[in-house]
């Protein structure tokens, strides 16, 4: 009932200027959808919402649609919430199923976050580069991943403005306790547009392919309370392991095996302590910066805490 | 979630790690992680240690079983790599002591016939660090520990009550050892500055 009551609130408050309206008006309409015709909270809302846009004259897009919150996508932290946003998009992928009209990467100056949009929602398509303004997305987590989900209800609206997408720049520090497989010297598809890693010589879209190599590392870096997957590009490993991709092609290339390079790397650096700086890309830090903690530790500060509490 | 989150390896010094033995896991699944119960209350399904390696033995009788002492300001780590941790178990065999290393890996309990229960650490890799990575982790490991002891004196979360119940109220021995091993750092950046 106090749910029903906060939402009936969130409504009489919306319109309390156009309409004489009371908190109970609301709360009635809203009860009659939600306990006798078991309509999903969110759907009364909008429903009732409706009602009260239609009665008071009031075009919907003029009201902040339907009272959904505003969100910025590094905020979305929790699924099954029907939020509004504005973004850019930032990239379309290739939808990989008939059911998918589109998706990809939406950004505001706060973040990223990956999108999907139905077929059968029959939605107007969006551009690359063009920021919107996204009424009634649905929130979705999938393995600690959040995205957003546009459906049949959705409005898009263009907007003729560009933003700054922001890329949750964040620094970790931590010892680095795991290289993970798939490190080191690969090789990687040179079909255009395709760059997947091989496996055995083969790319799982093109077959059998020459590919063309690379460096990367998947890593762990612990600081003991936390875990970060830190993802390493070409760069990023050369300036990790101090280690250019020629050198890593010659080792490969004298012991006949490119898992040599992997050895080397983690030889190399396992057990030490890193500043990493970068953007968060779902579960991974991007790894722009790299540092190795190498400066002596002052033991005061914790000396101190340690003598306060014994 | 379906995909499980990887464990954090905890900090701990020697002492403390020596003086777990509860184990438990948090569901029945036979695949469910097993965690070492530290007694300043906290649960270790893996550790990170530094420290340094002083003595490395080949124990096995058939095939290579390489045991190394990996000692820290409080005491020694345990270290066991056999053929199933063959980069772990080369690093041993091959690195001349005394040398310091860095060792990630997962805390194992073994009962001796006296029912005494010996805890050691099996590792998911060892490399040879500097002097510098070993100090680090020593001033780390004292706030991870000074941070544990104040959550346990403030009674706060599950693994404190569990510690309070398998190894009893007193921490005062990991208090003093957090002293002792910050006392024995080499205070560079100190001495400069004065």
């Amino acid at each position: 009932m106090t749910d029903l009551r906060t939402h009936a609130e969130e409504i009489h408050e919306q319109f309390s200027d156009e309409l004489d309206l009371t908190v109970e008006d609301v709360e009635k309409r809203l009860e009659t959808l939600v306990e006798e015709y078991k309509v999903p909270m969110e759907e009364a809302r909008r429903s009732v919402v409706n009602h009260y846009l239609e009665e008071a004259g009031i075009d919907r897009e003029d009201i902040a649609r339907g009272g959904n919150e505003q969100v910025a996508l590094a905020d979305i932290d929790e699924p099954d919430r029907w939020v509004d946003v504005t973004a850019k998009v930032v990239e379309l992928w290739e939808p990989r199923s008939d059911s998918i009209d589109q998706v990809g990467l939406l950004g505001d100056e706060s973040g990223t976050i990956k999108f999907t949009k139905w077929a059968k929602s029959d939605l107007p398509s969006m551009a690359e580069g063009t920021v919107y303004r996204l009424g009634n997305v649905v929130t979705d987590e999938y393995q600690g991943r959040y995205s957003v989900k546009l459906n049949r209800t959705t409005t898009i609206e263009e907007l003729d403005e560009d933003l700054e997408v922001g890329d949750n720049e964040v620094v970790v520090e931590g010892a680095l306790v795991d290289i993970q497989s798939g490190s080191g010297l690969i090789k990687r598809c040179p079909e255009e547009d395709c760059t997947r890693v091989l496996q055995n010589g083969r790319c799982a879209e093109h077959g059998e392919v020459e590919g063309e190599f690379d460096l990367r590392i998947k890593g762990v870096v612990d600081d003991g309370e936390e875990v970060y997957e830190v993802l390493f590009d070409k760069d990023g490993t050369e300036e990790l392991t101090d280690i250019s991709i020629e050198e890593a092609r010659e080792m490969a290339m004298d012991a006949l095996d490119t898992a040599v390079v992997a050895d080397e790397m983690r030889e190399k650096t396992l057990g030490r302590y890193y500043r990493i700086e970068g953007p968060t890309f779902s579960r991974y830090v991007l790894a722009d910066a790299v540092e190795e903690l190498t400066e002596p530790v002052d033991p005061e500060a914790v000396l101190i805490k340690a003598r306060s509490i014994a | 979630m379906s995909v499980p989150m990887r464990e954090v390896a905890r900090r701990t010094f020697a002492r403390e790690f020596n003086d777990a033995h509860y184990t438990f896991k948090e569901s029945d699944d036979e695949r469910a992680p097993v965690y070492l119960l530290l007694p300043t209350g906290e649960r270790a399904n893996r550790v990170f240690v530094v420290g340094t390696l002083t003595e490395t033995e080949d124990v096995g009788d058939e095939s290579e079983y390489w045991r190394g002492r990996v000692v820290d300001p409080t005491g020694t780590f345990f270290v066991y790599a056999g053929q199933y941790q063959p980069e772990a178990a080369g690093v041993l065999r091959d690195t001349e002591p005394p040398a310091y290393v860095a060792v990630t890996g997962k805390p194992r309990t073994y009962e001796t016939d006296d029912g005494t229960v010996n805890v050691s650490l099996r590792p998911e890799s060892i490399t040879v660090v500097d002097a510098t990575t070993r100090d680090r982790w020593v001033v780390e490991t004292a706030e991870r520990t000074v941070e544990r002891i104040e959550r346990f004196h403030a009674g706060v979360g599950e693994y404190v009550a569990m510690a309070k119940e398998q190894y009893g109220e007193d921490v005062s021995d990991y208090e003093e050892t957090v002293v002792t091993a910050l006392d024995g750092i080499e205070t560079e950046a100190v001495a400069e500055a004065d």
